[in-house]
């Protein structure tokens, strides 16, 4: 047997507040099956979810940190995007 | 602490005007408390002090798991047994959680633990500490994780993300650890026979000084401190961490009508503190070269549940394999 290492998945759980699936970590399995029972064991002991989800952390393709400008400065100057941008008269309700 | 003596390598600290560019720019952001990612750059010291520092951590979660391991047979009450299992079981997450850690700073879970079954990495030097008594359970519980718990509340706001995450964690579990065992010796000492009681003082007499123990050497002599407080991977000195242990802990003593084995201890009304005697660091510094009481009885259990396990491993991974070139097929 090859000492080859249980390929790393990353482990998403949906809690029970209705919420969207959240990241909570990761852990090395051999499979999906196994990454999902391993998530249970090491993720869920408290009752945190009610649904898994387990993604091979190989699959996955993240932004880098140096195009953190670029991708994220265009926002800065686009205040009028959030609604208190725009004042509104008291007299004005349900709004 | 779960993790003592961590090398930094580095024994002097430099000035701003010291480092290079790369190095300024990280550490401002360190100063301003933004948290180092994984993909960040950062300084091949802070990476490799923080491998070894976390892996630390993790090795000694998973071996604190064999003295409590050794009472799961033998707990008095099925009540008290799932209580130990649960607890037990939270240590091995801890250990996974820690390890995971590790990887996003290129670490190999293999390696690490390899290098721990190796006898080349460190744990815990409380864990080398015999159980034998079921009151040592309620000591461990109380002392040993209580002790955890200040260590690691700061370590939630240290300064690298996927660290400062697991210990969120940790540390929301942890709590659990210490009221059971707090619980447990509240049965024995205030509820209990004379006899229970009396194994309850005779556990505290044993576990005390190892638990102070814990936090570390002196900051005198902790030369790696000054580093690790500068990038904020070690947040309070071990000095001032062991004496906020102490002082939550006399009055929870008194509670239990136990005495803890110091003639030293006496409150300190000008410092606002309770004054302790001194350590036996020599003790400690045998307990981390490996003489003490149980570390070769622990690392040869540690080494053999893993060489026991291999064909767990060996099955799982040829059956995920076999499903694989099926699917392939």
């Amino acid at each position: 047997m090859s000492s080859k290492e249980w390929p790393l998945w990353e482990v998403f759980i949906r809690s029970q507040h209705g919420l969207a699936h959240k990241h909570v970590g990761s852990l090395h399995a051999p499979d999906a099956e196994m990454a999902i029972n391993h998530a249970r064991d090491v993720y869920t002991r408290r009752n945190e979810g009610l649904s898994i989800w387990v993604v091979r952390a190989a699959d996955i393709v993240a932004s880098s940190p140096g195009d953190k400008e670029p991708l994220f400065e265009p926002a800065n100057s686009k205040v009028y995007r959030h609604p208190t941008f725009f004042p509104m008269p008291d007299d004005i309700k349900h709004m | 602490m779960y993790a003592q003596l961590v090398e930094t390598g580095i024994r002097q600290v430099r000035s701003a005007d010291a480092l290079t560019g790369r190095e300024q720019v990280f550490q401002r952001r360190i100063d301003d408390g933004v948290r180092v990612e994984p993909k960040d750059w950062m300084p091949d010291a802070y990476r490799r002090t923080l491998v070894r520092q976390i892996s630390q951590h993790a090795h000694s979660e998973i071996v604190g798991m064999l003295p409590e391991g050794n009472w799961i047979t033998r707990a008095p009450t099925l009540k008290r047994k799932a209580i130990l299992l649960a607890k037990v079981q939270d240590e091995c997450g801890h250990g996974l959680y820690l390890y995971s850690a590790a990887e996003t700073l290129g670490a190999s879970r293999d390696d690490l633990l390899q290098a721990l079954h190796a006898g080349r990495a460190k744990y815990s030097s409380i864990f080398n500490y015999p159980t034998l008594t079921w009151a040592d359970i309620g000591m461990i519980g109380w002392l040993v994780d209580g002790s955890a718990i200040i260590n690691q509340i700061p370590l939630c706001r240290c300064s690298y993300g996927p660290y400062a995450r697991a210990m969120v964690r940790v540390c929301k579990e942890e709590s659990f650890h210490q009221r059971q065992g707090y619980d447990l010796l509240i049965q024995m000492c205030r509820h209990g026979t004379p006899e229970q009681k009396e194994m309850c003082q005779d556990a505290l007499d044993r576990w005390w000084w190892p638990a102070l123990m814990m936090f570390g050497p002196p900051d005198a002599d902790s030369p790696n401190s000054a580093q690790s407080m500068q990038w904020r991977i070690k947040l309070f000195s071990n000095d001032e961490l062991r004496q906020k242990m102490v002082d939550q802990t006399v009055p929870q003593a008194e509670y239990l009508g136990l005495r803890i084995p110091d003639p030293d201890l006496a409150w300190n009304a000008a410092r606002g503190h309770y004054d302790f005697g001194a350590i036996d660091w020599d003790e400690f510094h045998a307990v981390l070269r490996g003489d003490g009481p149980c570390n070769r009885e622990r690392l040869a259990a540690r080494v053999r549940a893993h060489e026991d396990g291999a064909w767990v491993r060996e099955a799982l991974a040829a059956h995920a394999g076999k499903r694989e070139r099926r699917a392939a097929a």
